[in-house]
């Protein structure tokens, strides 16, 4: 780059001045990434932290607070409250209304959509045995096409009231959720999802995953109200 | 996640290519499309360097998370990538001379090229095991080159059209790029999302 | 780098260095670099301009720090300990980001991490700042970080509006518009940033045409 280097002069950097120079330029930087990082780290966390609590909130209308809960599948199946910004195992959210009782529980779910992963939290109110809210967390479907999973007010009505009532036995759902092609000369019944038609496989992407999580979660959780207390989790 | 291999391998080689979709690597797409022949070597570099820092990175977030860093990873990658280029380099010169005039000039520009190091980010953030990320590097490889190669193939017949002097050049590569890339749209759903 | 620095062309005072790089060296539109990120966060203005003061700060910083070290770094060694320097910088903006918004930093992915690789600015520490005082790299630095910023923002601005009728999120069009989803898409990416290299080749060459007339008139008086 800058001109012609002479030989006698390449050869007079001493090996000691390079290492010595690629040390303190590295202990500089390693400083620096580490005081950034500190520095930063406890407002990244609570970043996360609040951004998932407003997910939650927002798929459980009606609620003021959010915890996390781990189910622990043994050595007796239950839900343990998990650290507010606990990542692993198989988590669920509850969500609290101002005096305490529970309102609802945030249930996430991710797919392979028609780009990419869609990723997904929906409420479901135990007390009215109903999925009340559900909102798309990540995706990279097509504008105008896919991303009409999170814009289409008939779709997105779908899961504002979706029937997953509880069978005697508690094990499964009494209807379980259908998925069908929008058609007006029929009457919907609370229990299915209309997809979008011209973005099928987005909308039946999120459908399915509503459906397979809400068969897999609402019994565990319905049969075990009793371990989602705010208290826990503090 | 849990995708199959080939799901992942699909995914970006096609329905998310890195250069089409992603918009990686765009400076050696542009800048050496411009022969058919050259277009395949540099594919072929490409892809090679990026299996080999795929692997390295699987190793380097491994052993960072082991270590509890994680604020080390981007330097760690940046540094890894250079020499393993470096490395590459020299271990084809020594085991095989022909190969090493294939890729020739190539290597030494893949250090800045930024689809490689994407790669190794990529796999990190979604947090694919070993056999999907050397599936996801392969792909992503096997993408570029599929967009470098078709690129220069139109180019090449560019030259035999005749053009206004003002579009010549990188205005005109680029509108091919987002015809090509239109074209690339088509594939969206292949990834395995439809049962 | 394809710019060289010759005696008598260096621009004078500190004013000129930053100047340079907004217009006659703009490092997009002029000399077609860092296209990556040009292309791929450009989808809204927010996001264009986010993406181009990351890139400026990274750029200010690494040329300011590389060109305090220009005397004692060995030659043999100076790419790497620039890179170096270059990915301190950069780990720093990115969990600024995540602290500020961390809905922007999704929106931004891996496109933060990826400033690295970003050839503007191994660019400008290699040809620039490795060479001259702190004050004229931060100087030329300032000025290839705002020219860059410029030129992501004509990509947002343009796609933003006609891909979404909006503006910074705010509606231009109101509720009638048909969104040009095209432009949101990567397609539109590469067809926007084509018809600005178009403008930016027809205008200069207006330019040398005409600076060719007047030269022609003058010999002819």
């Amino acid at each position: 780059m800058s001109g012609p280097i002479e030989p006698a002069a390449r050869a007079a950097t001493p090996v000691t001045q390079m290492f010595g120079t690629l040390v303190g330029v590295g202990l500089v930087c390693g400083f620096l990434i580490v005081t950034a990082f500190q520095a930063t780290a406890p407002i990244i966390l609570q970043n996360r932290i609040e951004a998932r609590a407003r997910a939650v909130l927002q798929v459980v209308p009606g609620a003021v607070e959010s915890h996390p809960f781990r189910f622990v599948s043994a050595p007796e199946p239950h839900f343990e409250a998990a650290p507010a910004d606990a990542s692993d195992g198989e988590l669920v959210f509850a969500a609290f209304a101002g005096d305490g009782a529970l309102v609802g529980v945030a249930i996430p779910a991710e797919a392979m959509g028609y780009q990419d992963v869609v990723r997904i939290l929906f409420g479901y109110a135990p007390g009215e045995q109903r999925v009340v809210g559900l909102q798309v967390l990540e995706s990279r479907e097509t504008p105008g096409l896919g991303d009409r999973v999170e814009k289409d007010p008939a779709f997105v009505g779908n899961f504002a009231a979706l029937d997953v009532t509880l069978a005697d036995g508690g094990e499964a759902l009494v209807h379980p959720i259908e998925i069908v092609k929008p058609d007006p000369t029929r009457s919907k019944t609370p229990w299915q999802i209309d997809t979008i038609s011209g973005a099928t496989i987005t909308s039946s992407t999120v459908a399915r995953m509503v459906r397979d999580m809400a068969a897999l979660w609402v019994p565990r959780i319905a049969a075990r109200l009793e371990d989602f207390r705010p208290e826990g989790a503090r | 996640m849990n995708e199959s291999p080939f799901s992942l391998f699909v995914s970006a080689c096609l329905v998310n290519n890195f250069v089409l979709a992603y918009f990686l690597g765009i400076c050696p797409f542009l800048g050496v499309s411009g022969k058919l022949a050259t277009a395949s070597r540099m594919g072929a570099a490409v892809t090679f360097v990026m299996l080999v820092s795929s692997v390295c990175a699987f190793g380097i977030h491994a052993l960072l998370d082991a270590i509890g860093a994680p604020y080390l990873q981007l330097i760690a990658f940046i540094a890894v990538i250079a020499s393993t280029v470096q490395l590459v380099e020299m271990f084809v010169k020594k085991v095989s001379p022909a190969l090493f005039r294939a890729l020739g000039i190539f290597l030494p520009l893949i250090t800045t090229n930024c689809a490689i190091l994407a790669v190794a980010l990529f796999q990190t953030n979604k947090g694919y095991g070993f056999v999907q990320s050397v599936a996801f590097a392969f792909g992503a490889g096997l993408g570029f080159t599929l967009a470098l190669v078709l690129m220069a193939g139109l180019r090449e017949r560019l030259e035999l059209a005749k053009l206004p002097d003002v579009v010549k050049g990188t205005a005109l590569a680029l509108a091919l790029a987002g015809l090509l890339s239109m074209g690339f749209m088509g594939f969206a759903g292949l990834g395995g999302g439809a049962s | 780098m394809s710019e060289t620095i010759r005696p008598g062309q260096e621009p004078v005072s500190t004013t000129d260095e930053f100047l340079k790089g907004l217009w006659k060296q703009n490092p997009v539109f002029v000399q077609v670099l860092g296209m990556c990120p040009v292309l791929a966060v450009t989808n809204t203005a927010r996001n264009a301009l986010a993406m181009g003061l990351a890139t400026l700060f990274v750029l200010v910083c690494s040329s300011t720090a590389v060109s305090l070290i220009r005397k004692i770094v060995p030659k043999q060694v100076r790419i790497v300990t620039f890179i170096l320097v270059i990915a301190t910088f950069v780990t720093v903006v990115d969990y600024v980001i995540q602290a500020i918004s961390l809905e922007l930093h999704k929106a931004l992915g891996a496109f933060i991490a990826l400033i690295v690789v970003n050839c503007v600015i191994l660019g400008r520490a290699e040809a620039y700042a490795s060479k001259n005082p702190p004050l004229r790299a931060a100087a030329d630095a300032a000025g290839m970080g705002a020219g860059f910023t410029f030129a992501l923002l004509c990509l947002g601005v343009v796609r933003e509006v006609i891909g979404k009728g909006a503006l910074f999120d705010v509606p231009v069009f109101g509720p009638s518009y048909q969104e040009w989803v095209v432009m949101i898409l990567p397609s539109g990416g590469f067809f926007t940033l084509a018809a600005w290299l178009l403008l930016f080749n027809a205008l200069r060459q207006r330019r040398a045409r005409r600076a060719a007339a007047d030269a022609a008139e003058e010999v002819a008086a």
